[in-house]
């Protein structure tokens, strides 16, 4: 396909917000786009995003990347019956330590789920997103979910709502999620051949009857592709998940991009399969491995040559809270909630979220001037850095109090988010410190630096050991202008000779790298 | 013999009690109940008894086996 051409659609006409004007002039799409790509993607801003998208996505952490790091979302787990069975998925494990989808630690009615929902909105002005995720699937207990918009749309209407679907019964609701405003539908598609369906899904419950094998994959995707269609005919942004399951469907992932790009699909995330045998899960038993960070960064690459994909996914519980990358759903259990003095305040919550675009705005002119300072600089490098933050776009975590690492990747274009690493993964306990330090070290080890706000002498010792450089000269300031402004000096340093660039990739784990299958 | 659900093993997800035609299955402490004098088996309604078919974990619907076997009306 050609990648010359690019899709413009002005963001001229109707009325333009102060912050959308400055982000408009801060931000555009860089120059590589293909044909009919929809937008400039989960990366940008605005730029050349339609006017009606943008108004959708700019405060909704999981379709914007820009966005995730200032808003917050929740889900309420008010859907815990499910109407497919997924080998990647065991209804019966819960644990609060855990960060998974199907993942829940409450269920909660739809009354109880308002209730917490104003809660939140109440403590955390710039919670904007409301989603049911599950436990289960959100259509297969059809009354509850949408009981439970009713109730937020009535009680706090400047909130958005999401729902997440395996898309089974979608097209059977398509009218009434329109009806109710959920304008954000994300479907679980993992595949459209129904061969590797069948290695993905034994079973669906389909019009009272269980199917299994082939034929329920073929079912399977049908009604998922039929609801893809009907979501986007009605203006509904619709964002696809994919489990990337390597040796099952991890080369087929790029037909199903293919395949949902031509449907209409806003956003793409393909997320790493999680498996451990633990969790209980058939994958899990059956010793099915999940794939590398690297070989997900590498599938997504191929697909990005044809539409947005999403890099910033946290693959989080059905009771999630907070920002992405953060878990505050104990501070919001039943039990407290009810002892809670709740007072919504949509003005107190405008004002606070009118606090978070001005930040943006000094975020986006802060790169701005760095890269513009890049422009003069010519050089083919490109590097990774890891940045320990806690939101806000900012420089803010401590080494060893990260829980996860933000990875950009720096050229003379600027900085780009390319994904994020856990250090410490599902239900670790008892480990020593060094083995912590380890695990940080060999989630970054392509990186060529780290960025904190602090940093200890000894994790710093052993990350230039590494190879890796710890930079706490930025602390506190802007991500992405701080990463542009190391990396000017770096190339500095390169071009006067002062150091030798050398290209950090991992071979172990850039072994099975899926570009060729692009 | 009407269906029972085996407590032990029901996650408590409530896919049965909004599938089941006679309205026989309710909660109780987190996990899903069969009222045996409302279970028909699904006859008369479906080829298969619905909480078999939708429930996650298999052999979790099950014939009570201590009651005789659903009788249809003639």
């Amino acid at each position: 396909m050609s990648t010359s051409a690019q899709h413009q659609v002005s963001c001229g006409g109707g009325e333009i917000s102060e912050t959308m004007q400055v982000m408009a002039k801060h931000k555009s799409c860089g120059t590589v786009g293909g044909s009919g790509k929809a937008s400039c993607g989960s990366q940008a801003g605005i730029g050349n995003v339609p006017n009606e998208v943008w108004e959708k996505v700019k405060n909704h952490p999981c379709y914007s990347e820009e966005a995730h790091h200032h808003y917050a979302r929740m889900h309420v787990a008010v859907a815990p019956a499910c109407n497919i069975q997924c080998n990647y998925c065991n209804r019966k494990y819960d644990c609060a330590n855990e960060s998974r989808p199907g993942i829940v630690s409450e269920k909660l009615t739809p009354e109880q789920a308002a209730k917490k929902v104003l809660a939140v909105a109440s403590a955390i002005p710039q919670m904007s997103v409301v989603g049911v995720a599950g436990p289960g699937d959100p259509l297969a207990n059809p009354d509850k979910t949408f009981k439970t918009f009713e109730l937020v749309n009535k009680l706090a209407p400047d909130l958005k709502l999401c729902l997440s679907t395996n898309g089974l019964a979608l097209a059977d609701h398509v009218d009434t999620i329109a009806r109710l405003k959920v304008d954000h539908v994300t479907i679980t598609i993992n595949m459209i051949d129904p061969d590797i369906g069948a290695k993905i899904y034994p079973w669906i419950f389909y019009r009272h009857k269980r199917y299994t094998g082939i034929e329920a994959a073929s079912i399977l995707s049908n009604r998922q592709l039929q609801g893809l269609e009907m979501l986007t005919a009605r203006g509904i942004l619709c964002k696809v998940n994919s489990v990337m399951i390597p040796g099952i469907n991890d080369q087929h992932l790029v037909e199903v991009n293919k395949a949902v790009k031509s449907r209409g699909a806003f956003l793409h995330n393909v997320m790493p399969l999680i498996s451990s045998p633990e969790h209980g899960t058939v994958f899990g038993l059956s010793g099915q491995r999940g794939p590398t960070a690297q070989e997900v960064t590498a599938l997504q690459d191929s697909c990005e040559r044809e539409m947005n994909m999403m890099r910033h996914c946290r693959q989080c519980r059905a009771d999630a809270v907070g920002l992405l990358g953060e878990d505050r759903g104990a501070e919001f259990t039943m039990e407290k909630i009810m002892a809670m003095d709740i007072k919504y305040d949509e003005q107190a919550r405008k004002e606070d979220q009118a606090k978070v675009e001005k930040a943006r705005i000094a975020k986006l002119a802060a790169k701005q001037e760095q890269v513009a300072g890049l422009a003069s600089a010519s050089s083919e490098i490109k590097v990774l850095v890891a940045v320990a933050t806690k939101g806000s776009g900012l420089i803010n975590q401590h080494f060893g109090h990260a829980k996860e690492f933000q990875i950009y990747e720096l050229s003379t274009s600027g900085a780009k988010f390319v994904g994020h690493r856990p250090i410490h993964p599902y239900c670790q306990g008892g480990d020593g410190e060094d083995s912590k330090l380890e695990i940080a070290i060999g989630a970054i080890n392509d990186c060529h630096a780290v960025f904190v706000s602090k940093i200890g002498g000894c994790p710093k010792a052993e990350l230039i050991k590494a190879g890796i450089e710890p930079v706490d000269q930025y602390a506190y300031e802007f991500i992405d202008g701080s990463a542009i402004a190391w990396f000017k000096l770096y190339l500095d340093k390169v071009n006067e000779g002062k150091i030798k660039h050398i290209e950090r990739v991992d071979p172990a784990a850039r072994r099975n790298a899926l570009i060729s299958a692009a | 013999m009407p269906f029972k659900i085996i407590a032990s093993q029901c996650t408590g997800c409530s896919a049965c009690e909004t599938q089941c035609p006679n309205f026989a299955i309710s909660e109780r402490a987190g996990v899903f109940l069969i009222d045996p004098e409302k279970c028909t088996e699904c006859a008369a309604y479906f080829d298969e008894p619905q909480c078999v078919a939708v429930c996650p974990v298999d052999n979790t619907c099950v014939l009570d086996t201590a009651l005789p076997r659903h009788q249809e009306p003639a």
